[in-house]
């Protein structure tokens, strides 16, 4: 069949099939377009954060003078302060989440060497990489875990609704101590969002390492998509979890820093 | 077999990865970047508006080189590029009318909440 369209391409018969105007394997342009259609879904959520966050309130005072108040919106770098295994108390402003930002852009450039490895077919080497790539991706599933601990956990102090008279510890999807509703509600939304699709993205990357480790990849008359090279799924894969990393990004300037 | 993945372990290429290298240390130099505005210049030296300015202009380059060259998109088919790239915009669009939008949403909260005071003052 292939043979036949070749054929045909050469006359110049460009309609029956057989040639490629992406010049990429029909995987990859899927995978391609799924990705764009999922940064759809989170533009979605981060311009709900940006409608709801412009509606409310801002904090008009000076950063020294800052207090967590439900009548405006936090300061980023006031609620996320907090980092593991450190004294009660101690204030290390984005540090934590700086941290976890180092290890994804980390597993991403682990992720590139995997690929680049399987252009040349060398399966120890994309053994090596994919496997440091899934390390890295449960490190950042485990930091964001503790994150979310401590944030629902909250500070001692808490802060007390002026309303009712009570304090508020912590944070749940109905009230939280950092300041309006939504802010809670849309940071367990957009990083759980996230957070689930690093957890797929490490099951897939399992599931494409146990591949590469029975040889799958390197079998002579394994059937191939036109175009596909050998080890062509790791680089699915790997457009996969660098649209993860790139999410991270973009979360990170709208939760973190803006 | 053995005698063929023999053959095939001895044509191994060596590694190039130096773009790649290259390509870490520019995000992780951005990223850097990012927290010294963030932390070690006070609002007064840069404002917070340009801040916001200096962060959505370095997260764009941040993009641009995962997608770009981890994502191999910019060495891709000038058309796929753009099949990729194009739908894109109008992200950007709605962002821009959602932010819009939201400051009326804003004002009008606040002139529902004024006259809500005024008839408890009555």
């Amino acid at each position: 069949m292939a043979h036949v369209s070749t054929a045909d391409h050469k006359q110049g018969i460009d309609w029956n099939g057989g040639n490629q105007p992406f010049k990429a394997s029909w995987g990859k342009l899927m995978m391609w377009f799924f990705l764009v259609s999922d940064a759809f879904t989170f533009s979605g959520l981060l311009i709900t954060y940006g409608f709801i966050r412009y509606s409310h309130n801002a904090y008009l005072g000076t950063a020294e003078a800052f207090k967590f108040s439900l009548d405006y919106w936090p300061l980023p770098d006031k609620v996320f302060e907090a980092v593991p295994f450190a004294p009660h108390g101690f204030h290390a402003p984005l540090v934590f989440v700086g941290i976890m930002t180092f290890i994804l852009i980390m597993s991403s450039v682990t992720m590139v060497l995997a690929v680049e490895a399987g252009h040349r077919k060398d399966r120890k080497d994309v053994e090596k990489w994919m496997l440091w790539t899934i390390l890295g991706g449960a490190t950042f599933l485990g930091s964001q875990a503790w994150e979310w601990a401590h944030f629902i956990h909250g500070t001692d102090k808490g802060t007390i609704d002026a309303v009712t008279g009570t304090v508020i510890n912590g944070a749940n999807l109905i009230r939280n101590e950092y300041g309006p509703t939504p802010f809670a509600n849309l940071f367990f939304f957009i990083t759980g969002f996230h957070g689930f699709h690093v957890f797929s993205g490490v099951v897939i990357n399992i599931l494409i390492f146990y591949n590469v480790s029975i040889g799958m990849y390197d079998r002579p008359n394994r059937k191939l998509d036109e175009g596909a090279e050998q080890y062509e799924m790791v680089e699915k894969v790997g457009l996969y979890w660098h649209f993860v990393d790139l999410v991270w990004v973009f979360v990170f300037t709208a939760f973190y820093l803006i | 077999m053995g005698h063929t993945e023999h053959i095939h372990t001895t044509e191994i290429a060596k590694p190039n990865t130096a773009g790649i290298w290259r390509v870490f240390w520019i995000l992780l130099g951005i990223t850097a970047l990012e927290f010294i505005v963030a932390l070690a210049i006070p609002d007064s030296v840069i404002s917070h508006g340009w801040k916001v300015v200096l962060y959505i202009l370095m997260t764009v380059v941040k993009a641009a080189y995962i997608i770009g060259e981890f994502m191999h998109l910019s060495h891709e088919v000038k058309f796929l590029l753009y099949a990729i790239i194009l739908p894109m915009s109008f992200i950007v669009w709605l962002l821009g009318a959602m932010i819009w939008e939201s400051g009326s949403v804003y004002d009008s909260h606040e002139s529902v909440k004024k006259k809500t005071e005024k008839a408890k003052g009555k």
